[in-house]
């Protein structure tokens, strides 16, 4: 008797399941628009359709995007400010790498990531989980930093640097850091086998000692001696460890250094950032949809946000490079005090190819841990 | 009529054969929960390890993985690190958390000390990950308390200068810190068998304290201790959370590494070299799993 009772509750339970099941298909069937498979706000008839059907889905997951990095906080903020929908963030600290695995594993799910963030490596190893989707300001991008086929869009970048503790003295070059008032000051943002912003620190490097983008030797021995000097630090630099005095030389890109500088001039100090001559490193992050969004609306209206002239000034106002800097100069929407507020450099940046990048993974992984790791 | 009563009875031998297999079976039934747990905790994880270490990304049976994880210098390092600190962090564990639990094993049994000692360790036992970098860093690291101390009035001393804490040296003592109390715990009750009734018949039989530490204590102890240090070492073996939080340049222990191999976003990831490094750990951790199963089996015999 008590099995049949458990039976038939399980019964039931499933029967249950079922029906919210069937239901939530009979839902989104009767949508007018499979958001799934729109590629631009014209399939649902313009921005207004495509806000409509956000506010139907009424929430959407992001992951890995820290509110302190390059302003992700203001994005954030904004975008649930003017469309009202939930924004459920997930492990604000991953990977690039991190955001793929979560997509894959919870694929079908609810929690599934909705849009990417993503470094240009991790970006072309994965594109068969990305939907095209081509935003609204899609023409005036230019054609280098976009995929023809619409699966990603670069959307915001910005310089490697070394951002450093004006106390400590004025650095004019990369040597300087070997001198010994750096003892156990300078940190790298992540391992760079791991991090690209790491990777992107030892790229800045080797340019500045006489390598290259394709061999970064020389980077990675740069590195050595530093730590050989006793001035290189195994610490994971982060808002806490500079506030905390803990890392005051950091490699980072410039974007993070101008948050840096805003809380030191709040704290009445100063930070100065620095680009070693000849050696300026650059690299854009990427903006995608998830194939499998949970909220596929909502997906493609953060897209929308994030190119749009609020975004990309948003990002500009947090200290890096957005890719519509040039049309918004040209028509006038560019936050200018913003513009003028970011630091000058000398000549163009250069940016790694996969190639390089592939070239310089496989010299890290073999290299780095017996330069920096063991003491 | 008879027919009726041979029926009833060989329904009953029905039933009864039914209820022996129920009563031999049914202690199953209890342990099934634990053993779905298990499979799919334990055993599913292991295979999907052991299997993906022999597989290429696209799934076909692949050596080449396995094969550059053994000639690779980079990660061989890392590995002879790993079993560098298990050891030396088995070895600084076991000795004074034997010492210790000798010390607290000779005091009054249920005293305030034994008891202060016991509730200690099983907390700083357990003490790893997160919190104890954080308890480390604010009193080594580079803004610590000792550190700063050090630094205003000895600037030339070890404690001024922490980059030790961020290599081998700082994981082999920050790992000591809950290695010992674990020895603590496990080694207290052996040392509480050694009966005094032995002691009095070594002394009796005109035995001294050091035949009969050599001749009793150390040959009965030993078993025992080789299979604390043997936990010790697989303890640290696969301690992760206290290494990430602690070192954040390059990879010089296997966990480490494996977790590279796993969020990398420069495009060096790679989940089969993952399953690689990590059927290197399980090999490692099954052979002191053997050795200790076989060492429980000496100490069984006369701990009874």
């Amino acid at each position: 008797m008590r099995l049949n009772k458990l039976t038939g509750s399980v019964a039931s339970l499933v029967l249950a399941l079922g029906v919210t099941g069937s239901a939530f298909t009979v839902t989104s069937a009767q949508g007018a628009v499979n958001a799934s498979a729109a590629t631009s706000a014209a399939d649902f008839g313009g921005i207004a359709g495509l806000t409509a059907a956000c506010k139907k889905e009424g929430a959407l997951n992001i992951i890995a995007d820290p509110h302190d990095w390059a302003n992700y906080g203001a994005i954030i903020t904004g975008f649930k400010a003017k469309y009202k929908v939930k924004i459920n963030e997930a492990n604000p600290n991953g990977s690039s790498q991190d955001e793929i695995n979560a997509a894959n594993q919870l694929k079908g799910t609810k929690r599934a990531p909705d849009v990417f963030d993503l470094g240009q490596a991790v970006l072309y190893a994965n594109t068969e989980i990305l939907a095209p989707y081509k935003v609204l300001a899609w023409p005036n991008i230019p054609a280098s930093f976009k995929a023809p086929n619409g699966l990603f869009t670069k959307d915001y970048g910005g310089i490697m640097a070394v951002g450093y503790d004006a106390s400590l003295g004025t650095i004019t070059s990369l040597g300087d850091l070997l001198g010994s008032q750096f003892a156990g000051k300078v940190a790298l943002n992540g391992d760079p086998t791991k991090a690209s912003a790491g990777m992107n620190g030892v790229l800045m490097a080797s340019l500045a000692n006489g390598g290259s983008l394709s061999d970064i030797s020389a980077g990675v021995a740069w590195f050595k001696k530093l730590a050989a000097a006793g001035n290189f630090i195994n610490v994971d630099p982060s808002p806490a460890t500079i506030a905390s005095g803990q890392t005051p030389v950091v490699f980072d890109w410039d974007y993070n250094q101008a948050a840096t500088v805003k809380a030191y001039a709040a704290a009445g100090k100063k930070w100065n950032v620095f680009f070693p001559t000849g050696a300026l490193v650059g690299a854009y992050y990427n903006q995608a949809v998830d194939l499998y969004a949970p909220h596929p609306a909502c997906a493609r209206l953060w897209m929308e946000y994030v190119f749009s002239p609020v975004g990309q000034n948003a990002w500009l106002v947090g200290g890096s490079r957005p890719i519509l800097t040039d049309y918004m100069v040209k028509t006038g929407t560019i936050n200018k005090a913003a513009l003028a507020a970011l630091p000058t450099v000398k000549g163009a940046a250069v940016i790694a190819t996969p190639n390089q990048t592939k070239a310089a993974n496989d010299y890290l992984a073999a290299n780095w841990a017996a330069a920096v790791g063991t003491r | 009529m008879t027919d009726l009563v041979q029926e009833t009875k060989a329904g009953s031998a029905l039933r009864g054969a039914g209820l022996r297999a129920w009563r031999k079976y049914s202690a199953y039934v209890g342990v099934l929960p634990f053993m779905i747990l298990v499979s799919i905790f334990l055993l599913w994880p292991t295979f999907s390890v052991v299997s993906g270490a022999f597989q290429n990304a696209a799934g076909k049976f692949d050596l080449s993985t396995l094969k550059s994880v053994l000639s690779s210098p980079a990660h061989r390092a890392a590995f002879e690190h790993s079993i560098q600190i298990s050891a030396i962090t088995a070895i600084v564990g076991s000795v004074v958390g034997a010492l210790f639990a000798w010390a607290v094993s000779t005091g009054k049994s249920g005293g305030a000390v034994r008891r202060i000692c016991l509730s200690a360790s099983g907390v700083l036992a357990q003490f790893g990950g997160v919190m104890l970098t954080f308890a480390y860093l604010a009193t080594f690291g580079f803004n610590g308390l000792v550190t700063s101390f050090f630094l205003k009035h000895w600037s030339h001393s070890f404690f001024a200068h922490p980059t030790w804490l961020y290599g081998i040296t700082g994981l082999c003592i920050v790992y000591s810190f809950f290695q010992i109390p674990l020895m603590f715990l496990v080694f207290l009750p052996t040392v509480d068998n050694l009966k005094p009734q032995w002691r009095e018949a070594s002394d009796g039989l005109g035995g001294g304290t050091f035949e009969y530490w050599r001749r009793i204590g150390i040959p009965v102890l030993t078993p025992s201790f080789l299979g604390a240090f043997l936990l010790l070492f697989a303890n640290s073996f696969s301690a992760y959370a206290t290494a990430a939080s602690l070192v954040s340049q390059g990879s010089i222990i296997t966990p480490l590494e494996i977790s590279g191999a796993l969020s990398s976003e420069t495009g060096a990831n790679n989940p089969a070299l993952a399953k690689s490094l990590s059927l290197a750990m399980v090999v490692v951790v099954v052979i002191v799993l053997a050795l200790y199963t076989l060492l429980r089996r000496r100490v069984s015999r006369w701990e009874q």
